[in-house]
């Protein structure tokens, strides 16, 4: 069974499709890469992936069941454009709030144990308003590995981040990989994902117009996959 | 093809319509209320009329969250248009009918009250529409409002009911003084205001799927 | 089980947020405060009238203050996108929604009790007579109040004009609940007791509140994810 499978989706803005039947697959302990253009579709798919909206026609499956099934969303971590933690509370609260929703056994511990990974135990009590930009993005990035997901979704991870957050993403994302874990990610920064990416899906104006393993001519020449399968 | 057939319900309607108009300006005038007594020929098509909008546009609304079919959105949106132009005929003709009778154009009388709330509730629902850009969600929201606003109809109208009554008891039902050679017309006029409605409707229904087919390709260029 | 406490952690959340800033709270009683100022102004009224007229007036501060604390419930979550985060966790739309419309319910009230000696001061009038049936008066009107605005407030959360619309759409459906709430109140601090004459009047309330609390927790996975 594939961890992620998107099986012929169709999504609409009114009559104008914005996903047109797309099917992607990966596998545990893969690393897809999807790139496109702006408007090409990715964080579209990627929002119904993680069952943020839903597609008019089609199903995703992960691990075999329905994004919005309570079981799919306790495997499932998502990093999207915004931090998704509350200004208002501490890095700790924050951490403990996350814990608690996704029924962690233990969600203190958990939660000082990912401070500590993401080098924030020092500012743990501290309201995250109070953060600079990097530490809200790692902290942003603790509360997505917190209840430890099989299933890693990404919307332009790198987009934004200091150097700092870059090594702590991705020396985490290939732990998670190492560890048979799947990432689907969207992105800009060919160079950075590419370097994680075990396959390479591309769209194009809501359709797939390659999708297939990433080779290490790909990753020598990030345009390459642009250049033959894109519209040039 | 349906383009004629629009245009021959519409005639019909209309010609129904000026046929009632006549006939019923050359009946009698009524016992105890005189010549303002005939607007009931047109107060209550309208009220009824604008009920059964309503309750198309739940239906309609239900039918777009269970389907997803823009054409339920398109009949949601039409239907609750042309009911809120038929309410707001409602409110006019009983506030002209209230001026000659009770010497006020507006009293707090439980179904005047009943019905402009009805109506402020609709308009709500249009209101929420034109906020939101996004065909999908706009019909998604659209559609869970006009369910919300469904429920409140009898709500409004029990309390409002409870809250004060001075309005005339309905005239066909509790003895009033209805003329029963009348019914034949109010029936004529009963489905003149029908037709009528079904056709803007209709009308109204093709505007929304031009328009939507219009911003798909709108989107369509901004893609390219 | 697991969703009480789902629901619980939610609505401790936003309450937590919420003291932090005193956003919300703060501007609804300020608002709450010169509403009552402005209707002493406004109308030199006699300790009579104010009697009669108090369940009306006290329901509208109510209502305006609100839905300042209302508006803010899912616009809290808009900054950081942390209505993704939420969504993303496995706790079902009703837990969510519930735990936010407690949330608001607590603060709501809290804004009330505190208008109401307001409101007893300002017009020389004592609503302690019949305290307990007042407290269950005021108890299901908000969250009647709540139910809605909180349902509401995720509908306009995205959309422009959101905090002129939230207003716009909740008091046409809000009011056979205001006016059975503002029926019962006037009567309560007149000192006539709920009775045959009104007891319609609390029943319509505690329907009003059961229907839209079920059609609430029926919808919000809709409104949250489509």
């Amino acid at each position: 069974m594939s961890a992620v499978a998107v099986e012929g989706i169709w999504k609409f803005y009114g009559d104008y499709p914005a996903l047109r039947d797309v099917r992607l697959t990966a596998e545990g302990g893969a690393c897809l890469a999807l790139i496109g253009r702006n408007g090409a579709g990715k964080t579209t798919l990627l929002r119904i992936v993680a069952g943020f909206s839903r597609a008019q026609r089609g199903a995703v499956k992960i691990f075999g069941t329905e994004p919005r099934e309570t079981e799919t969303r306790r495997r499932v971590g998502f990093i999207g454009h915004g931090i998704s933690v509350y200004d208002e509370l501490s890095a700790l609260e924050n951490l403990i709030l996350f814990g608690k929703l996704y029924g962690l056994a233990n969600p203190r511990k958990s939660a000082l144990e990912w401070l500590e990974r993401t080098g924030l135990e020092r500012v743990r009590n501290g309201l995250v308003r109070e953060f600079s930009r990097g530490m809200r993005q790692r902290l942003a990035v603790a509360r997505a590995f917190l209840h430890e997901p099989s299933v890693l979704l990404l919307d332009e991870p790198f987009t934004a981040l200091d150097d700092r957050a870059i090594a702590v993403l991705q020396t985490l994302l290939r732990a998670a990989l190492a560890d048979g874990k799947t990432i689907v990610m969207s992105t800009h920064q060919l160079r950075e994902a590419l370097e994680l990416a075990s396959h390479v899906a591309l769209l194009v104006r809501g359709q797939v117009a390659f999708h297939g393993p990433c080779t290490a001519e790909m990753v020598a020449d990030p345009g390459l996959v642009y250049a033959r399968y894109g519209e040039g | 093809m349906t383009n004629k057939i629009l245009y021959v319900l519409g005639i019909a309607a209309l010609a129904i319509l000026v046929w009632n108009i006549y006939t019923i300006a050359r009946l009698p005038e009524e016992t105890r209320q005189g010549e303002v007594f005939k607007i009931i020929f047109f107060h209550v098509p309208m009220a009824i009329t604008a009920m059964i909008a309503a309750a198309v546009a739940l239906i309609a609304s239900v039918g777009f969250l269970l389907t997803k079919n823009f054409k339920f959105d398109a009949l949601a949106v039409a239907v609750t248009e042309v009911g809120l132009a038929f309410l707001a005929g409602n409110l006019v003709t009983g506030s002209i009918w209230g001026r000659e009778i009770w010497g006020i154009w507006w009293a707090w009388d439980a179904r005047l009250t009943s019905a402009l709330v009805c109506w402020l509730l609709y308009a709500g629902y249009l209101m929420l529409r034109r906020a939101i850009e996004e065909p999908t969600q706009r019909a998604t929201f659209a559609a869970v409002f006009s369910i919300f606003a469904f429920i409140d109809v009898p709500i409004v109208i029990f309390s409002i009911k409870w809250w004060r009554t001075q309005h005339p008891q309905p005239v066909f039902w509790a003895g009033g003084s209805f003329p029963p050679d009348w019914t034949k017309h109010f029936l004529w006029n009963m489905l003149a205001m029908a037709l009528l409605g079904a056709v803007m409707i209709a009308v109204r229904l093709r505007q929304e799927e031009s328009q939507r087919e219009l911003d798909s390709l709108r989107r369509m260029a901004h893609a390219l | 089980m697991q969703f009480f406490r789902q629901v619980f952690v939610v609505a401790a959340k936003d309450l937590r947020a919420e003291f932090r800033t005193k956003e919300a709270i703060n501007a609804s009683f300020a608002f709450a405060l010169v509403i009552l100022l402005m209707f002493s102004f406004a109308f030199d009224i006699p300790v009579e009238t104010a009697r009669d007229i108090s369940g009306g007036l006290l329901w509208i501060v109510f209502a305006f203050a609100g839905t300042l604390v209302l508006n803010r419930s899912f616009a809290r979550e808009l900054p950081n996108d942390c209505l993704d985060a939420l969504i993303a966790a496995p706790v079902s739309g009703a837990a969510l929604y519930l735990g936010k419309a407690l949330a608001n319910y607590v603060l709501v009230l809290a804004v009330e009790l505190v208008s109401l000696p307001v409101f007893s001061i300002f017009n020389n009038l004592s609503v302690t007579g019949q305290f307990w049936e007042l407290l269950l008066v005021l108890a299901l009107g908000t969250w009647g109040l709540t139910v809605i605005g909180t349902i509401f407030s995720a509908l306009t959360v995205n959309i422009r004009l959101r905090e002129v619309m939230l207003p716009m759409l909740t008091y046409p459906i809000l009011v056979p609940a205001l006016m059975g709430a503002m029926q019962l109140t006037s009567a309560l601090v007149a000192g006539k007791p709920i009775g045959a004459d009104n007891e319609a009047w609390l029943k319509m309330l505690i329907g009003f509140d059961v229907v839209y609390t079920a059609v609430s927790l029926v919808l919000v996975e809709t409104v949250l994810v489509g």
